[in-house]
């Protein structure tokens, strides 16, 4: 029972660590398409930031300059993305697979051309990343049976940019539910003729959604190559994106519920990779791809009404014409 | 507004806008090329050799020619319905599935002739199937097209992989791939079906899945300009409540849509798995389903536009690979910047140079009749 426990536990620590860039690029989500602005473009943005932050920490030797690169570069391709969308008022369905198709080539392209590594960026020095952070007392909590090992193993020892994701949800739900950018950025997804005639500028609200968003995937990116990981790999967000996209549908358009998606999407990858090739009673042998194309298939029947009713901001997608 | 735009003519709107935008999207990644420390002209140079010139290169350019041509077609006909259909790849990879299934099922049974139609159709409504239950869930229970087709594509993926891993993997083998299809039902090159005719083309992975697509584009414009069916879709992408009112079941056009459009990207399959790889590989799509978006917004989702940009395309696709020799730091995923590039300004920017061309246009051409402007 206590290994049991112990199994979970480390379950629930993976979780953490695979949820981290879905929180993240979920809340992004959720600041774009909350101001009425379809993002499939999440995947794209992550990427960059990925690439970025381990090119520039590779390069300088610092991760802090590498994390504030990749939140420029995620800020960068939110801003060509709320060019196409939002001023020339292109299809934002459209854009964001440009975005994503731009950010696959121009992090191949530019990595051959600076590493000649077939697109891979140099392995950073332990120094160079963010590395796990030891929270105080985790040995003299070692002694107490249970918390301690909850203390060490799921809140101490992660590193910083974990911590940042989880901040991220509460906050984002502050700014959007508690303050007077929150308050303006729904009603613009909602009913931005309203907003117009408020006198505030639907554009400029929308394009500090957007930046906010890509400040934000750049960060998960920035978790991917150099917290997480030790350098960029192609293709290294895997459907990250798209994953936080669902969760963003999944919750509905809310924080704390889209962050409690990724939580759950997060625990079924864990479970799996722990589960593979394991005998489970009743069960019998997990099917891995199952398991993992879960997200997918919850989504799908949460969308076709399955699973209650999504609500999407009112005027997303459509583009605002004075 | 104080100066209304002007409309812009049809042939600035239909040529002169679709070069206008090409050429910003080869500018901004001729600039990036420059910036690498590499020459954009000698890099487009071996691109055009290595898609036309070289031995072999057409042939090349015309098989990802093929490929390109059946995705935008599917996302042209979800386009006229207005809807977006960005599951292309998944839809493809099931029709390869079809096709697999088909060719194991009836391949060793009947002779090419009668094999090789029934696969075709195998990957057809294989690829149908994937494409009309998000057109069922859009249609039936308001889900959102764009992001079930997305989802889809995920979990077509999943499936391969399970699929292609366990119960269809070849025996003994360690990547995950079928076994090799029924001879009976492989489309031949069409090195050697023009050679018997006194044609002597070198021998590229160019197959009868062209001839296939070739015909795909006339049916396509057949269905959506000459047949009752079209024009619902055609109404139903216009206005759906007019449609509505008009008579039209638009859940049911929808759904019928949806499933001739993944039908389309299904009989990709019919070019990469009946006509070159011979097996159901994973991943064999390659992102032809996406781009099959480009396609489609570059063709104006009529099947001669269509045909133009697969062309582009594939060249691209083929002449990219010459990157690889030629140049050090430049290589063959150039051409995934310049897919997103031409996405871009052709489909997200293409209002942006529309208003300005007209515009000037208007400034040269005087109006005829200014009362009817």
């Amino acid at each position: 029972m206590a290994d049991f426990l112990y199994q979970l536990l480390l379950s629930f620590d993976a979780t953490l660590r695979i949820a981290t860039p879905l929180m993240l690029c979920a809340m992004a989500g959720i600041f774009s398409e909350r101001s009425g602005i379809v993002d499939i473009s999440l995947e794209g943005k992550l990427l960059s930031g990925a690439f970025v932050a381990a090119a520039v920490a590779a390069v300088t030797g610092s991760a802090w300059l590498g994390l504030g690169c990749a939140m420029l570069a995620g800020i960068f391709m939110s801003l060509i993305h709320g060019f196409a969308c939002i001023t020339h008022k292109g299809d934002q369905v459209v854009s964001g697979v440009a975005i994503n198709i731009l950010a696959s080539g121009l992090t191949i392209v530019l990595g051959i051309a600076l590493f000649k590594r077939g697109g891979q960026t140099p392995s950073l020095p332990r120094d160079d990343r963010f590395t796990p952070i030891e929270w105080w007392g985790v040995d003299m909590m070692d002694s107490v049976p249970v918390i301690g090992t909850i203390y060490r193993q799921l809140i101490s020892g992660h590193n910083m940019l974990v911590y940042v994701a989880l901040l991220a949800v509460p906050l984002t739900a502050f700014i959007l539910y508690r303050s007077r950018f929150g308050l303006r950025l729904r009603a613009v997804g909602e009913v931005p003729e309203a907003v117009d005639s408020a006198g505030i500028s639907v554009t400029w609200l929308r394009y500090r959604a957007l930046i906010v968003g890509g400040a934000l995937c750049g960060i998960a990116g920035a978790y991917l190559s150099i917290a997480q990981g030790g350098n960029f790999v192609r293709e290294m967000s895997a459907g990250k994106g798209y994953i936080a996209l669902a969760a963003v549908i999944f919750g509905n358009w809310k924080p704390l519920s889209a962050f409690m998606a990724c939580l759950m999407f997060g625990f079924l990858e864990a479970a799996t990779t722990r589960l593979e090739g394991v005998d489970l009673p009743l069960i019998g042998e997990v099917p891995t791809q199952l398991m993992l194309a879960m997200p997918y298939v919850l989504t799908v029947l949460l969308l076709a009404g399955f699973i209650g009713k999504p609500r999407p901001p009112a005027a997303i997608g459509k583009p605002y014409h004075k | 507004m104080s100066t209304p735009t002007p409309p812009l003519p049809r042939w600035a709107d239909l040529i002169l806008l679709p070069i206008i935008n090409l050429f910003a999207a080869f500018f901004i990644c001729g600039l990036i090329v420059l910036a690498i420390g590499e020459n954009p002209i000698e890099a487009m140079g071996v691109m055009i050799k290595g898609a036309f010139v070289y031995s072999g290169g057409l042939g090349y350019t015309l098989f990802y020619t093929t490929n390109y041509i059946f995705t935008g077609l599917a996302v042209a006909l979800a386009f006229h319905c207005m809807m977006f259909n960005i599951g292309g790849e998944g839809q493809a990879l099931i029709g390869g599935l079809g096709a697999a299934l088909a060719s194991f099922g009836i391949g060793l049974y009947l002779p090419a002739p009668l094999a090789i139609p029934l696969a075709v159709l195998g990957a057809f409504i294989a690829g149908g199937i994937w494409g009309v239950i998000p057109g069922y869930l859009q249609a039936k229970r308001g889900s959102h097209i764009v992001i079930t087709t997305i989802m889809f594509n995920f979990l077509a993926a999943s499936l391969m992989v399970y699929l292609l891993a366990g119960p269809m993997l070849e025996a003994g083998q360690q990547s995950p791939q079928t076994a090799k299809l029924a001879e009976s039902t492989l489309l031949p090159k069409m090195a050697d079906i023009l050679s018997p005719l006194g044609f002597d083309i070198a021998s590229t992975p160019l197959n009868a899945s062209f001839l296939i697509a070739l015909g795909a584009m006339a049916v396509f414009y057949v269905l959506v300009w000459h047949t009752r069916l079209g024009f619902n879709i055609r109404s139903v992408g216009q206005n759906q409540e007019a449609a509505h009112y008009a008579g039209i079941n638009v859940a049911r056009t929808i759904i019928i849509t949806m499933a001739i459009s993944g039908g389309f990207a299904g009989l990709l399959a019919t070019n990469e798995i009946l006509g070159f790889n011979h097996k159901v590989v994973l991943n064999f799509t390659a992102g032809y389903g996406f781009t099959g978006i480009a396609v489609a917004l570059m063709g104006r989702n009529h099947p001669i536009g269509i045909f133009l940009a697969a062309l582009l395309f594939g060249a691209l696709t083929q002449g990219g690979g010459e990157l690889d020799f030629e140049f050090q730091s430049i290589t063959r995923e150039m051409v995934l910047l310049i897919q997103g590039m031409i996405i871009l300004f052709s489909g997200a920017l293409a209002y942006m140079f529309n208003p300005p061309l007209a515009r000037m246009i208007a400034k040269f051409v005087a109006p005829k009749d200014p009362a009817n402007g």
